[in-house]
Formats: structure tokens, sequence, C-alpha cells
């Protein structure tokens, strides 16, 4: 399976919305959470629209119509999208309103809005695009879905150009109650949780790409492989089980140029760091989250971060983990996991 | 040639029964679930008949089993219910290993949000209820039923409003096609819950009786609960180990209608392409369809929307239609796996289920649903849609092995 | 009547995130739906929420709200003749 990369529309918390420039004046995150630097939606959205979207909605919309402009693309074949808590903005105004009112006086939109799908159908109607729209919605492994199913339609008909995203929004509350619950401390295994939790900074992003089975010397790179794992026993089932995707994919760790680690931090956790002392030891590793924080979606960022290195040939310093790049980029693995539930591999390639 | 799909196990849970053999009891006998709320504890009890499972959260606990979490939602549970039964169904063992490629594709629309609503406030001032924050997730029903069966090769949860399941389903499919797995679980389960009883109120969609699809007077539609999931197989799995074949998925396919959030066209173009392009798929002609599973909500717009997409693909022969809405309630992201499961039946048991509460044809449509009970009759292919928000529309056809 | 007419426009405003909008901007006598304001049915669904919660009003039939919110004016009519004193 193939599907090579068209067209690009990244709204993050770095300035990766204009195509033409690439990590050009790198901000640094600031704990506990990181918000997107987001454009000025009026380019995009009508006023009579923009005034009941939300702000992941407005995101994933903008980011969509930019990445279809830069393919070049007017109705996609497919729209595919990952998105790890759907509409959280909308979820909690209708909750809380639902609860606060005690079940009275309730308006509908933002109980229509916050359901898991309206980013794509809302794309589907802005473009009147009839096709098909799938919403993956499973935690860190939510775009993965969506690009595995991109690939098996592109497998089925080359010729599909589908509109394939990630996008996960953060708000102050769902920090809050997150925090609280401590999804944002970093993995450690049983027993080992340390007297004040080392944290990840918590993030956010709407990140889209136009796949298609058809080579052009434009394109910017492809995905070649997909798959997602669960709760593995020991760092050997993480070893094996990459080893068998690349296997499949006909290559060795020999062939990986950079691997792109989802670690939230130059530190890394215990699973990272067996990893890279381990079955990674001689592979160029570099990282991506203290670019966009830590969102279920973010491996889409770790994505696009991907195919500009390959299609640029450069790796910024701040990407770097150990070394110097030196060999050209073929292949980048990226691996990520989110507390050692779901894991996920993603390759992509020159063209 | 590609891989052939086939179902080998199915399993339910609604407001018509805990099981199959429940739910196929009430559907022949023509009980309905739908009553007064008495388990959700919602202002609108006395104001909206749902179809509710008569059962707590503590009883539903022992009917999931022992291998539970601690701290289940109710969406969960029911999910786990109805994916046991459909593994045990299959001939296979929850937790047992397997040399089989399984994977898991669970949908829902609000997943854990059954226990949210109760605990949101809760969540910012103590730490009591911390745990359902982990819960919430669409996921958590997914990753639960996985480890209660067994499962860590692959797993995703889809969420498209209320053609969510039938898009696991799909999605289920598409994978074994492909190789990627040759086992997987599909279906979907959603508790009810304030969120949406007040959400879909807001609307002005729900009935203050039980609902009447595709009847002229129809008044708008009653939700309801469940979940049900159907084991989809490569064709040779159940051969080579001589295990029973319920039927084939021969045709599927997901459109849009892109034309509002909540409101379908008013040709039903979305339906339209999505019944067409499934049909496309199984090579099928139109008047080889026996029964349709309408979606059939009881709203003015689904009706006869759908009603008008069926007419100009089965016009001038159209097959025997009904939704069976009216027995489950709108179970929306359990909807379109546990009509995928009354298809099953449909096709094993030679069964058409009617349209109940039925009061006379839609004036713009030139068809009637079906109204009797058909039993003995040969049904080879079955046609089930499901649409929901987001004009997110969706068919798929079953036919027999 | 005229104060009704500017409370009703600034709550249509805060109501349906016209954020763009000034009270001025809205003549009481266009039609707030299709060519006028341009708003769509989920607009009338809050809208009917604004009466019930703001005015004590409900609207019985849903469908009454084709006329009852065809412009600011017709909607103050429909306040004056239904709010209970």
């Amino acid at each position: 399976m193939e599907a090579y990369i068209s067209g690009l529309g990244n709204i993050s918390a770095q300035e990766t919305f204009d195509n033409s420039v690439f990590l050009e004046n790198i901000k640094k995150l600031n704990p506990p959470l990181a918000f997107c630097i987001e454009p000025n939606y009026k380019e995009f959205i009508q006023p009579i629209q923009l005034r009941r979207m939300g702000r992941i909605l407005r995101m994933g919309v903008t980011a969509a119509a930019k990445c279809l402009n830069d393919a070049g693309v007017e109705i996609p074949d497919a729209i595919i999208t990952g998105t790890g808590l759907g509409l959280v903005q909308d979820t909690e105004k209708f909750l809380t309103a639902v609860i606060e009112n005690e079940e009275k006086f309730l308006t509908p939109t933002s109980f229509i809005q916050s359901t898991h799908n309206t980013v794509g159908a809302h794309i589907a109607v802005m473009l009147k695009c009839n096709n098909y729209n799938f919403t993956y919605v499973h935690s860190n492994i939510s775009f993965e879905s969506a690009l595995l199913d991109s690939m098996m339609q592109i497998d089925e008909y080359p010729g599909l150009k589908v509109l394939l995203g990630g996008l996960d929004e953060m708000t102050e509350t769902y920090f809050k109650i997150t925090d609280k619950a401590g999804l944002w401390n970093k993995y450690y295994p049983e027993g080992q949780l340390p007297q004040i939790p080392e944290k990840a900074i918590a993030g956010e992003g709407a990140t889209y790409f136009i796949i298609t089975g058809v080579s052009n010397p434009e394109n910017y790179a492809k995905f070649t492989g997909v798959s997602t794992f669960y709760k593995p026993k020991s760092t050997e089932v993480i070893t094996s089980n990459m080893l068998k995707f690349l296997s499949i994919n006909g290559l060795t760790i020999n062939d990986i140029d950079l691997v792109l680690l989802g670690q939230n931090d130059t530190a890394g956790d215990s699973i990272y760091n067996a990893m890279k002392s381990g079955i990674l030891v001689g592979t160029n590793q570099g990282y991506y989250k203290h670019l966009c924080g830590e969102y279920y979606t973010s491996s889409a960022f770790a994505a696009w971060l991907a195919a500009n290195l390959l299609k640029r040939q450069v790796v910024p310093d701040t990407v770097l983990l150990n070394g110097k790049q030196t060999k050209p980029l073929k292949n980048i693995l990226i691996w990520n996991h989110f507390r050692n539930i779901n894991h996920s591999f993603m390759l992509l390639s020159a063209c | 040639m590609p891989r052939r799909v086939v179902v080998t196990g199915i399993g339910i849970i609604s407001s018509i029964g805990d099981n199959i053999s429940e739910t196929l009891q009430s559907l022949k006998s023509q009980k309905s679930g739908i009553g007064p709320l008495t388990i959700l504890n919602t202002l609108h009890k006395d104001t909206f008949p749902a179809g509710e499972i008569k059962l707590t959260n503590n009883e539903l606990e022992l009917l999931a089993g022992e291998d539970i979490p601690e701290f289940p939602t109710r969406t969960t549970l029911l999910g786990i219910i109805a994916a046991k039964e459909a593994y045990r169904d299959a001939g296979l063992q929850p937790g047992a290993l397997t040399s089989v490629k399984t994977g898991i594709v669970s949908a829902t629309t609000v997943g854990g949000m059954d226990q949210t609503e109760q605990y949101y406030f809760d969540f910012f001032t103590s730490d009591r209820h911390l745990h359902y924050v982990h819960t919430h997730d669409c996921c958590d029903n997914t990753e639960t039923i996985a480890e209660c069966l067994g499962i860590t090769d692959f797993m995703t949860t889809v969420s498209s409003a209320c053609s969510s399941s039938a898009n696991a389903i799909m999605f289920g499919a598409r994978l074994i096609k492909h190789g990627i797995a040759d086992r997987i679980i599909a279906g979907g389960t959603d508790a009810l819950s304030k969120f949406t009883l007040n959400g879909f109120n807001t609307l002005k969609i729900l009935n203050e009786k039980p609902c009447r699809p595709f009847s002229n007077d129809r008044n708008g539609l009653n939700l309801g609960e469940g979940a049900a999931f159907i084991v989809l197989e490569a064709e040779e799995i159940p051969v080579r180990e001589n295990r029973k074949i319920y039927c084939e998925i021969t045709g599927y396919a997901n459109a849009n209608d892109a034309y509002h959030q909540t409101a379908s066209s008013p040709d039903g173009y979305g339906p339209y392409l999505a019944m067409k392009n499934a049909l496309d798929m199984s090579g099928l002609k139109a008047g080889q369809i026996d029964y349709i599973n309408a979606h059939g909500t009881g709203t003015d717009n689904n009706d006869l929307t759908e009603g008008l997409a069926i007419e100009k693909i089965f016009l001038p022969q159209i097959p025997k239609v009904s939704s069976t809405k009216a027995f489950t309630g709108h179970t929306l992201g359990a909807a379109g796996a546990i009509e995928a499961v009354f298809s099953i039946l449909s096709i094993r048991h030679g069964l058409i289920f009617p349209n109940l509460n039925y009061s006379g044809k839609i004036n713009e449509l030139n068809f009637e649903p079906t109204l009797q009970l058909t039993e003995g009759a040969e049904v080879k292919n079955v046609l089930s849609n499901s649409f929901g928000f987001g004009g997110n529309d969706s068919s798929l056809i079953f036919s027999k092995y | 009547m005229a104060e009704l007419i500017e409370k009703l426009k600034a709550e249509i405003i805060e109501a349906l995130n016209l954020e763009d909008l000034e009270p001025d901007d809205i003549d009481k006598d266009s039609p707030l739906f299709g060519d006028g304001l341009g708003l769509d049915s989920i607009d009338a669904l809050e809208l009917i929420v604004l009466l019930e919660k703001n005015y004590g009003i409900k609207l019985q039939d849903p469908k009454e709200g084709k006329k009852v919110f065809f412009s600011v004016q017709t909607m103050a009519d429909y306040i004056n003749e239904h709010q209970k004193n």
C-alpha cells in the first residue's frame, strides 16, 4: 500500500499554516498547555457559518481548506477524519447547560456540534461533497485508523484523492479535569510513579493531508505503512512488532534513516528509553511533541513533519535527539504511544 | 478474487431482549420495548417514552460476567454483554488465545456520558469519581470489550452519529478484505443519557408517544439504548474450522448527503447514493433485494427522504420495507449493528419484521411498509440502512451464504 | 414597542452569535431567514428557546415559527399578544 501526499494543511502550536515556510521561528511551548497559533478564519469561512462554529471546527475546516488548495483538489473522493476527543468545547457547553439548567431551556447548536463527526460533515456540506465520510475516535490511534482506512481505499482505487485529517482541541476545563485524573503524567511502569510526576505539555492541532495512489514529482512524500497494537507486555513485544512492521514493508531497521519518537521531551520515558538503547541504538532519532504538545492526534503532526523532512531533505536541529543527520532521508518511521496503552507505527518514504 | 466476508456470530441487547433468543421472541410476537423511562433519572421521564433496558447497572454487571472492570459505564456494560454473546455464538471462547488475526471495531456516539453527566461537576471539586474521566472517551468500551475477549491485534472506534455501528461493520469487512485482519468483531453500543435525550429534545424531534415510522402523521422518534456485535470472518476460517455461517456481507457503502448538519436533502440524495453504491458493490439488481430494514426513525424528514430514495432505486418493484425503530427506539450508535443483527436473523429464520404503529401512507410516497410478520419466507438479500447527523448515510447488504 | 424591538435585536444577536452585527444593522421588518439575515432551521430552534426563556412563551407548534419569526417586528407582535402581564 502506498499513498502519495499531494497537499498539506496544518494548524498547530507552531507557525505551520503557511506551506512555503518550514519551522523557521520555533516557539518554545510552556507548561502546562499549549494552544494553536490560529489563522484569520474569516478568509476561509463565511461569517454566517463562522458564528456557531467552535474552535476545533474552525481549525479543522480551515486546515482542510488550506490542504485542498495546496493539492489543487476541489472535491475529495473521501473525507476521513481521526479525532481522539471530537468537539470538546461544544460537548462541555451542552453538558454544563444540561446540568446547570436542570434540563430546561436548552438550545440545539452545541448539541449538534458536539457530535464527533461534525468536522468531517461540515467540510462535506461546505464542499457539497457526497463521498465517503468517516470519523475514527480511538484515543491516540484515531489518526492512524483514518490513515489505514484511506490507504485501503486507495489500494482499491488508486485514482482516489482522499482528504485525511487528524485533529483535537484542548480546553482549560478539559485540561483541569484530565490533569486531576493524571492523564498528563508521563508513563511509568506500575509501582514506579515518582512523588512529583513529570508532566507532558498538553497540546492541540488540526493537520490535513491529501493523499492519492497517483505518483507525481511534486508530491511531498508517501505513506507506505501504518500499524497499531494494544498494551504490549514488554519491550520485546514492541521490538518484534516493529521488526514485523518493517519487514511487511520490505525494510529492516537499517533502512530507517530517522525514527520520530512520540516522547514528550528529551528525557523520554522508560518505554522509549528501553527501545532507544535497544533496537533503535544505531538509528538516528528525533522527536516532535516539544513542537506541538501531547494530544491524541499529535501523530498527524508527526506525519506532517516527516513529509516535510522527506521533501526538503533537511532535519532542523530542534527535531534531532542524537547526532546529526548525515544520510539522505529515504524512510522515516514514526512510533508513538500514549501511556503504554495504544501504540502506533507509521512509515513515510521519499517519493 | 477478493476475499469473501461472512458472519459467524451475533449478539445483542436492547429493550426487546437481553440476548438473541429473547430478541427473536419479541420480534416474532411483535412486542415493542418502548415505554416510560424508569431507570434514567431525567426531568423528562414522564414526557418521552423510550426503548430503555429495564436493568440497573448492577444488574447489567451480573449479565456481563466477572471479568469486567471496577467502574464500568452503562455503555461499556451493554457492549460487553452483546460482544460476549456474539463471540460465543461464533463458537469462540472469550479470553482464549487464537492464532487467527483478530480485531475489534466498535462504535458509540457518547461513550461514557451516562456516568460523566452524573459526576461532571464533582470532577472539579473532589477526587471521588475521577475514574469516570478515563471511561468517558469513545474508545473505552472498545478497549474494555477487547480485554474481555482477549483481543490485542487490532482495534479502533468509529463515531459518526446514528450510522456509527453500520460504519464499524463496513470498516470491519474492509479490514478482512485487505487481509489486515482475518476476524473482526464489529458493532456498537450506546446507553441512554440525559445528554442525548435533552439534545434530541432541543431539535424538537422526540415523540411523546410511541413512534410511527413511515406513517403520514408520524411525529418524531423515540430514543433507545442497546448494543449489538457481529463476528465477521474471512470465509476460509469458519469453513476450515467447520463452524456455522449465518450469511455473507456482500455490499456496503457510505455516502454523504452534504446538505445540512441535521436535516436530509429534500430528495434524499445521500441515502440514495448509499443504497445504490452498496447494491453496485454486491452485484445484485434492485429486484433481488427481498427486504429493506429501513432507518425509519419516525421523523418527518427522515422517513420522507428515505422513502423517496427507496422509490428512486426500487420502483416499480419496491421490496418489503420496514423500520424496526418502533420495537427498539432509535439506539443511535448501536442502531446500525442492532438492525444488522435483525437483517441477519431475517435471512437465517426466513422472517420479515413488521413496521409497528403504522397509521397510513405518507402522502408523497407510493408505497406502504410491510405490516404483517412474514414467517417461512425465503430471504436471500437484505439491505439495512443507517443514516446520521452530518448527512452520514450508510447501507449494508447481507446475503444468504 | 420600540423598546421591546431594541431588546429583541440585542437578544437575537447574543443567542445566535451574530458577533459582527449591531442592533442597528437589523431592520425590524426585514426577513430574518432566507435572503434576509440568512438564518436557518437551527436558528429557529434557538429562537423558540429564547421566547420560552426570556418571555415565558411556549410555541406550541414549531411550524408556527415560520410566521412568528418572520421578522423582529412579527416576533415583537407575537410577544405582545401572548405575554401574560
